[in-house]
């Protein structure tokens, strides 16, 4: 008896659970996976608005035809190069800052705010103020970095940054790593607070070296962090926007697959075209996206 | 649906109204709206105050209509064109927007999502006292879709006296072979013959679409927009090779420069010469220069007697909620009084040729009296003989031969091929 009734409650709360997270399930089921359904059938017709054409279904024909854009390979290079340098960058400068602060030294809690910070800056605030930085003028008209770069001795490194043929979106990663790298050092910091001290100890006992400890102890459990940083930087990268924006408008040297969509979408109203960039760039971010969501599934499985 | 079927008793009313309105071309009686939107990106500056100065001569006559300005409580610029064009094809329009008069409405026109206005041409007498080459540029198959509110000059040369003057060069150089020749002179005393801005690729496109005006002469250069001049043949082939050739006397760092600090290196004497639209003259005032002593101009080398324009116009879209009330603006629009409120304030001249020039600055004057008498030829990076896709993939093509450091001549040669036929598409 008691068994039914205890049955029944666990049922109902379930489905008051349920009722709750419902407007949210129905909002997410049309304005994301209902609008990625419309994206992709746009993108399968010859819909634009910028010439009068009876709208058809044309197949593949618009992703057939990205594949021989030259603007549009450029694009995706240019994302590429992006993606690599910005990723590598802010782990390395994001690990090592964590490095040094993992120990526990004095004011830690000041340094960690003091490095996240540039993350509560929007790209397209920063992008404005990274443009004035990145100033490609040299020697008397040089200002920004080209002048920091002088003044402390290092002239020879002064650069064309953004507007360089082959450089320019390596410069660009640069402020996406000074804003992201604080971020790399909170996660990497709660990673290594995750490994329990006894662990350290024991291999002290065992004879184990400072380094020792570090390599074969510690670095070993960061995986899971090194994994969801990944994850959270490639996508961030891929989505990049706002920031080649800001700093560098939609010029063609910097431009990469967003700004490229905003321009089809935009500029020359050709939804079939700029539907079918979203979704390559849908695909893209969800190979990247989609085992880790399913590794993370299976961890708290097993927990 | 209460607001759909008031629309359509509006719009029924509105037809009426404007049937009768044009047979006895009566003009204030018309409007009844009590409200009216107009979407534009003219948010600060002369161009603002311009357009209230246009505002004002429309409230003026029509007492009892609202003016909503969209485009400031939306959130000016590029954003303000998307969301335009999202309301467009929702059939949701305002009653009137901005764009550039010419190629850049042909997207709206094939979409059929603007109104024939060639009838208001007749009823107003505009289609005498537009200048007729304009009227020919702006017509679409016997149609025409906008109102012109003004003409910029695209090709137009500006220079500091001072910088000149040190350099040896007496006089504006008329011809490409002296523009060349003051280039090498410029360079001589010591400052970079061109001034470029790099951002954003139009400025340098700008420049581009000029020399191929210059190379080639006015009937050459249109001719690359009905077909019968080849975008891959000589012609073009020789304009690139001048724009190498001007380019290579370029400031550094262009590409990080907007066109208001390459022109603040021509006004303080740190570069030669500047080919930019006359709203430098705008924005150089607003800055406190004045012309004669800080800046000076002449029509660009290679086009004296030819006038690249381009010009703002207001459309009626089809579904305008307040048709009465839009086709009452579009004319203040193109009315004397409205025209010469709008223009000396945002920098530019009348598009009518009947202005009245005392309210015109000494340079305005002058681009006034060539309006008259030269050969209009339209802007293609600014929306008169190129629609969106064509300006898009022709400021690609030019930003990447800029930024491969201006080598690859046939390749610029065949993606502005490729620009001409994407507008084709």
């Amino acid at each position: 008896m008691s068994k039914i009734v205890k049955n029944k409650r666990s049922l109902s709360s379930r489905l008051g659970g349920l009722l709750f997270v419902l407007p949210s399930i129905i909002v997410v089921l049309i304005f994301v996976y209902g609008l990625i359904l419309w994206s992709v059938n746009v993108s399968l017709t010859n819909q634009n608005s910028g010439t009068k054409k009876a709208i058809e279904y044309v197949g593949l024909k618009n992703y057939t035809d990205l594949m021989v854009d030259e603007r549009f390979t450029h694009s995706l290079s240019n994302l590429i190069k992006f993606t690599v340098v910005f990723i590598l960058g802010a782990l390395i400068t994001g690990f090592i800052m964590s490095l040094l602060l993992e120990k526990g030294i004095k004011g830690e809690g000041f340094f960690r705010s003091f490095y996240l910070y540039p993350m509560a800056i929007s790209f397209i605030a920063m992008g404005t103020v990274f443009n004035w930085l990145l100033n490609s003028a040299r020697d008397e008209d040089a200002g920004g970095l080209n002048l920091a770069l002088q003044k402390i001795g290092l002239g020879f490194l002064q650069n064309d940054w953004y507007v360089s043929e082959r450089g320019a979106m390596y410069a660009m990663a640069l402020p996406a790593i000074w804003q992201m790298s604080g971020y790399v050092l909170a996660l990497f910091l709660a990673g290594f607070r995750g490994i329990p001290d006894d662990m350290r100890e024991a291999a002290r006992v065992d004879g184990a070296s400072e380094s020792q400890i570090y390599r074969h102890v510690l670095f070993p459990q960061l995986t899971p962090t090194l994994l969801t940083i990944l994850i959270i930087l490639g996508h961030i990268s891929m989505k990049a926007f706002d920031l080649i924006i800001g700093i560098n408008g939609k010029s063609y040297v910097t431009q990469v697959v967003a700004v490229y969509m905003w321009e089809a979408t935009f500029d020359k109203r050709d939804y079939a075209k700029g539907t079918s960039i979203a979704i390559v760039l849908l695909i893209m971010i969800a190979v990247v996206v989609v085992p880790y969501l399913r590794y993370n599934n299976k961890q708290q499985a097993y927990r | 649906m209460r607001r759909s079927s008031f629309r359509l008793v509006a719009a029924a009313a509105a037809i009426a109204l404007a049937v009768t309105g044009c047979s006895s071309s009566g003009d204030d009686a018309a409007n009844q709206d009590s409200e009216f939107e107009i979407f534009t990106w003219w948010a600060s500056g002369g161009e603002a105050a311009g357009l209230q100065g246009m505002i004002d001569v429309y409230e003026a006559q029509n007492p009892d209509t609202e003016f909503i300005n969209a485009a400031v409580a939306g959130g000016a610029g590029v954003n303000a064109k998307a969301v335009l064009q999202s309301r467009l094809d929702a059939n949701e329009p305002p009653d009137s927007f901005q764009a550039h008069a010419g190629m850049e409405l042909d997207g709206y026109v094939r979409g059929g999502q603007l109104e024939d206005l060639t009838s208001l041409y007749a009823s107003e007498g505009w289609d005498e006292i537009f200048p007729a080459d304009l009227i020919k540029a702006i017509t679409v198959d016997g149609k025409i879709y906008s109102v012109p509110v003004n003409i910029h000059r695209a090709n137009v040369l500006w220079w500091n006296p001072a910088a000149a003057t040190k350099a040896g060069i007496t006089k504006a150089p008329e011809t490409l072979d002296e523009f060349f020749a003051d280039l090498e002179k410029f360079k001589k005393s010591g400052i970079p013959g061109l001034a470029l801005a790099g951002k954003g690729d139009w400025a340098i496109a700008h420049l581009l679409d000029w020399m191929l005006l210059a190379t080639m002469g006015a009937d050459k250069f249109e001719g690359l927009y009905n077909g019968s001049t080849s975008w891959t043949g000589p012609e073009v082939a020789a304009g690139i090779k001048n724009f190498q050739r001007a380019l290579s006397y370029g400031n550094k760092g262009a590409g990080n420069l907007d066109w208001p600090d390459a022109g603040k290196l021509v006004t303080d004497g740190k570069a030669g010469f500047f080919i930019m639209g006359d709203w430098a003259s705008a924005q150089w005032q607003s800055d406190g220069l004045s012309l004669g002593t800080d800046y000076t101009y002449a029509a660009a080398p290679g086009t004296v007697g030819t006038y690249q324009w381009l010009s703002d116009s207001f459309t009626l879209p089809v579904g305008a909620p307040h048709r009465n009330a839009a086709i009452a603006w579009l004319k203040v629009c193109g009315s004397k009084d409205g025209q010469d409120a709008f223009n000396p304030k945002k920098g530019s001249i009348s598009a009518r040729t009947d202005s009245d020039l005392s309210l015109y600055d000494d340079y305005l004057k002058s681009a006034a009296s060539d309006w008259k008498q030269d050969r209009l030829v339209g802007s293609t990076v600014h929306g008169a003989t190129g629609n969106n896709a064509l300006m898009a993939a022709y400021n690609a093509a030019v930003g990447k031969y800029f930024s491969g450091g201006f080598k690859d001549n046939a390749g610029l040669a065949k993606d502005l091929a490729g620009a001409y036929e994407a507008g084709k598409a």
